[in-house]
């Protein structure tokens, strides 16, 4: 197959970008996507031109760090599935392909596809976590967890922290993320403690790093590798009132 | 045994987990051209018994997510047609030596996890990534670190003491050297070239004269990569390129090491196999009366030779013994 790509390539964070224009042929359809751009990288190599920087790490939709906008798409037309599960026979012969990063104004540029996500990292260092003793484990049934929450937690806690959802939402909005991680701790009792200063923390930071605010357009869902759902969003707002309410209680 | 359940959201479990095959198919598949595939590698794992027994819907709770997985990869849809399969390196045994504490070597290095030599010795069991690093991260580190931070208290090591000053002299020389070669092959192909002479030479299944040939191979390799690399780019900016490329040229190293080690281990143990020692089954042959220790090899210098330090393991409660996977 052969196709004609449109790839945004910038310098570096100061720089402007623009989007240029590059052929690969002879691409077997069982090619990923990403290998397209290794293949692309190789023949620019051979003449001298630098490679096209974007990220990737697992390859296989897990780690949450590969990251571009394909025509217009986070991840690109496969969904669900990050943009490395993408494979080449999912494109007509032939076909333009526009490769963009992820366009969130809290996701700064920092070389051509490459993105800075470090404001995924602040939000969840504002509370995404439990402050448990660590050095022994607890026995496993000696705090029992209602299976319906227990499954519930799992599906928020499969977020993989890739930034689609914000990528792909108008306003973006990190709403999907940020109600993820607080679903998957609000529903385990491990979370309890400090239920009400996570989510209210949390939502600082997020209002703080510059996201949108959320107008339930849903699109973050649309594009999510995890299948997180959007209803974790009502979750995150519900959380937030009830936290906020008993603050202004005095507790 | 190819690794699912029945669990809601297993796929993000499933794909953490491979199929493990017996060593011998695994060698068969890798060195014959069996035509699975356009590649010519691979065998065909055909489930059409297993579903004619247990039906679909067995299979679908069982391996679903699996399945899924696969169509995304393959576009083959594996209740109708075989599933097309190959081996694959995920992982190394051993890594850095570390004492009880997790400490290294040199003071106030703490390696954990898969990056230590620690946990499992020979063989490696699926999920072993995890369980080093919760039981190195989890359950040992918070005890061990924060003793060694105390008795650091009021100390800081300066950036302008003499030991930092060559070390920093030192990365930027190899960071300038590998931009200034400017040379006519990639990273990529160094580093393919690499990854087959070890698959070949040091796989799971090794004997001496390949082992021999590659540590021929590998200086030379390395050698053409210093007079032959192309890295584009420069220095002072992100450039993935250059990160690979320091890699790349610490694989050419480690190669070498890796190599060295397993033809000095003269015994097949665990996923080490010698094909010089091996049961009249085909199972490994140990040698414990020789072999049973940690071989930990210590830098010699640039273009030195490793000095090979060997700590014997002693069993004194529970006895080593052979075990039989039949």
């Amino acid at each position: 197959m052969n196709f004609k790509l449109r790839i945004w390539r910038q310098p570096n964070r100061k720089s402007p970008g623009k989007l240029v224009d590059y052929e690969v042929r002879d691409i077997s359809p069982n090619t990923s996507f990403l290998e397209m751009l290794d293949i692309l990288n190789e023949n620019l190599l051979r003449r001298g031109v630098e490679p096209i920087a974007f990220d990737s790490d697992c390859r296989e939709g897990i780690c949450g760090t590969c990251s571009l906008t394909v025509n217009g798409e986070a991840h690109g037309p496969d969904h669900p599935g990050a943009v490395c599960e993408l494979y080449m026979r999912k494109f007509r012969d032939g076909a333009t392909i526009t490769v963009e990063p992820f366009r969130v104004g809290s996701f700064p540029i920092l070389k051509d596809l490459v993105i800075d996500r470090g404001a995924l990292d602040r939000i969840v260092q504002a509370g995404g976590f439990i402050s448990a003793r660590t050095g022994s484990a607890p026995e496993a049934n000696s705090i029992p967890v209602a299976k319906h929450n227990a499954d519930l937690a799992m599906e928020a806690a499969a977020c993989i922290g890739c930034g689609a959802c914000a990528a792909a939402c108008p306003n973006g909005s990190a709403m999907l993320f940020t109600s993820a991680k607080v679903s998957h701790l609000a529903l385990l009792p491990q979370g309890h403690p400090e239920r009400e200063s996570r989510v209210l923390k949390m939502v600082r930071v997020m209002d703080a790093e510059g996201f949108g605010n959320c107008t339930n357009t849903y699109e973050c869902e649309a594009v999510c590798p995890a299948e997180i759902s959007a209803s974790f969003i009502a979750k995150l707002n519900r959380e937030y009132a009830r936290a906020v309410l008993q603050r202004s209680a005095g507790e | 045994m190819m690794g699912a359940s029945g669990y809601p959201n297993a796929r993000k479990i499933a794909k953490k987990r491979r199929a493990k095959f017996p060593r011998q198919i695994a060698i068969i598949i890798s060195n014959e051209n069996i035509p699975a595939s356009a590649t010519l590698r691979g065998v065909y794992l055909d489930f059409a018994d297993a579903i004619k027994r247990l039906g679909d819907q067995t299979i679908c709770e069982r391996y679903g997510n699996l399945f899924e997985v696969y169509e995304k990869i393959t576009g083959e849809n594996a209740y109708e047609v075989p599933m097309r399969i190959y081996p694959a390196v995920h992982y190394t045994m051993g890594g850095l030596w570390v004492d009880y504490d997790l400490m290294s070597n040199v003071p106030g290095l703490f390696v954990i996890g898969e990056a230590n030599f620690s946990d499992h010795g020979a063989n490696r069991l699926g999920a072993s990534a995890l369980m080093q690093g919760l039981a190195d991260g989890y359950f040992v580190l918070p005890n061990t670190l924060p003793n060694y931070l105390a008795s650091q208290m009021g100390k800081k090591p300066s950036p302008d003491s003499p030991e930092f000053l060559q070390a920093e002299q030192d990365v930027r020389a190899k960071i300038d050297r590998l931009l200034k070669v400017n040379g006519t092959r990639s990273l990529d192909s160094f580093h393919r070239e690499l990854g087959l002479l070890l698959w070949e030479k040091c796989g799971m299944s090794r004997h001496e004269k390949g082992l021999r040939e590659a540590l021929q191979k590998i200086p030379e390799l390395r050698q053409e990569f210093w007079r032959d690399v192309r890295v584009l780019g420069i220095d002072e900016d992100f450039n993935q390129s250059l990160e690979r490329a320091g890699r790349v040229a610490d694989f050419l190293e480690f190669a070498e090491l890796m190599c060295k080690d397993a033809l000095e281990r003269d015994e097949s143990a665990g996923a080490h196999f010698r094909e010089e020692h091996q049961t009249p089954d085909g199972e490994a042959l140990r040698d414990d009366e020789r072999h049973a220790a940690v071989f930990a090899w210590e830098f010699g210098g640039d273009g030195q030779p490793p000095k090979l330090h060997r700590e014997a393991l002693r069993f004194e409660t529970v006895h080593l013994t052979q075990r039989s996977y039949k």
